[in-house]
């Protein structure tokens, strides 16, 4: 696999671990857009605790996995936030990325599909196998 | 940090709407797969997870859009112009399905539904019209920047009505659909604006850098220059990988 491609994907990952890292901790605390629609009616403390009204948010159930040491991007036993909102992102990054990889590695094309001709034209054209 | 919680959580759309949702993801997924892996090799699966790895990380950067009210990238329109529509659905998916998972972002009931308003709801409709867009743009950095955020604000519009549906389909509360419609519609076009800044921001950078991995380039482009020389696939894993 060429090794410029690999310097592209070190450098966009770099990129990604530095925003989920450092920059994350400077991002807006606001609650985002779907979640203000479904705060909308209620009125909320400064912690955004639900006081009084009626709302879609206050129908919201617990998180089945509210208990994971990643949950709700900090990590457990880490108090500083800085550290742990950050150190939750980069853990984020570097599992999607390793999960993303694996999955889209597992279900790549093995051989060309034959639609294009310059593919089919690398391919030693006697070995035609069963499964695509 | 009450706030840190981003898509829908448990309890807001039914448990018989959420299911249906579930299955409906679960095909949606499965043909993305079928269809994606004609676009998948050896170069594109790396270049996926990262993708799904960037999309995660400035998901965690909400920007405030109004009082009160952030927006973050959903990341389906450039998740679809960097690796495809295919593809990036399941990038997007993957980033939703580990927030959900290990994050606990997103309820595990509900993924479902978020799977189909941003992963499908929202790379479909942006990848359409950015597809569309390509028709009359040049197929340059500049030209792929206009698209991109066209295509975001549209797109993530798109998303947020998604789940106008599924509430208006399986809420568990009775409030009024146009009203919430209204309340998504117009803090989704300013979060879309944001998405839409970002998804230019990043493919014109990728166009400059790395031309042949942009997907929309490459794809979109009516008579392919000489195909980039083809090695021999024997190179790495010769048995069964």
């Amino acid at each position: 696999m060429s090794k410029r491609l690999w310097i592209f994907i070190a450098c966009g990952l770099f990129v990604s671990l530095v925003l989920a890292g450092v920059v994350s901790n400077f991002a807006s605390s606001s609650p985002d857009g779907l979640d203000a629609a479904t705060l909308k009616g209620c009125t909320t403390d400064a912690e955004g605790n639900i006081t009084g009204g009626t709302c879609m948010a206050q129908q919201t159930k617990d998180h089945q996995f509210k208990d994971s040491p990643l949950a709700d991007y900090g990590i457990k036993g880490i108090d500083n936030p800085y550290l742990s909102t950050g150190l939750s992102g980069v853990a984020g990054v570097l599992i999607t990325f390793g999960v993303g990889y694996g999955v889209f590695w597992l279900v790549r094309r093995r051989r060309p599909s034959g639609s294009e001709p310059a593919d089919e034209a690398a391919m030693s054209s006697s070995g035609s196998g069963g499964s695509s | 940090m009450p706030n840190l919680a981003m898509h829908i959580s448990n309890g807001i759309i039914d448990a018989p709407v959420s299911a249906a949702f579930a299955g409906l993801a679960l095909v949606a997924l499965a043909i993305c797969v079928n269809r994606g892996r004609n676009d998948l090799d050896e170069r594109l699966a790396p270049m996926a997870g990262l993708v799904a790895a960037f999309i995660f990380a400035v998901q965690m950067l909400n920007f405030q859009v109004l009082p009160g009210v952030s927006g973050h990238l959903l990341g389906g329109v450039l998740a679809a112009m960097l690796v495809g529509p295919w593809v990036g659905a399941l990038c997007v998916s993957t980033v939703l399905i580990v927030q959900c998972l290990v994050l606990a972002d997103g309820g595990l009931t509900a993924l479902g539904l978020n799977i189909t308003n941003m992963a499908v709801i929202g790379t479909a409709a942006g990848y359409l019209l950015a597809a569309l867009l390509l028709r009359f743009l040049p197929k340059n950095p500049t030209g792929l920047a206009i698209t991109a955020f066209v295509a975001s604000v549209i797109g993530v519009v798109a998303a947020s009505q998604g789940f106008v549906f599924e509430y208006w389909l399986g809420g568990t509360t009775s409030l009024s659909i146009p009203v919430v419609s209204g309340t998504m519609a117009g803090s989704h076009v300013l979060i879309g604006i944001g998405e839409g800044l970002i998804a230019a921001t990043t493919v014109a950078t990728v166009a400059r850098v790395r031309p042949d991995l942009v997907y929309a380039m490459r794809r979109f482009r009516t008579k392919a220059a000489p195909v980039t020389p083809v090695r021999a696939p024997e190179t790495v894993a010769g048995g069964a990988a």
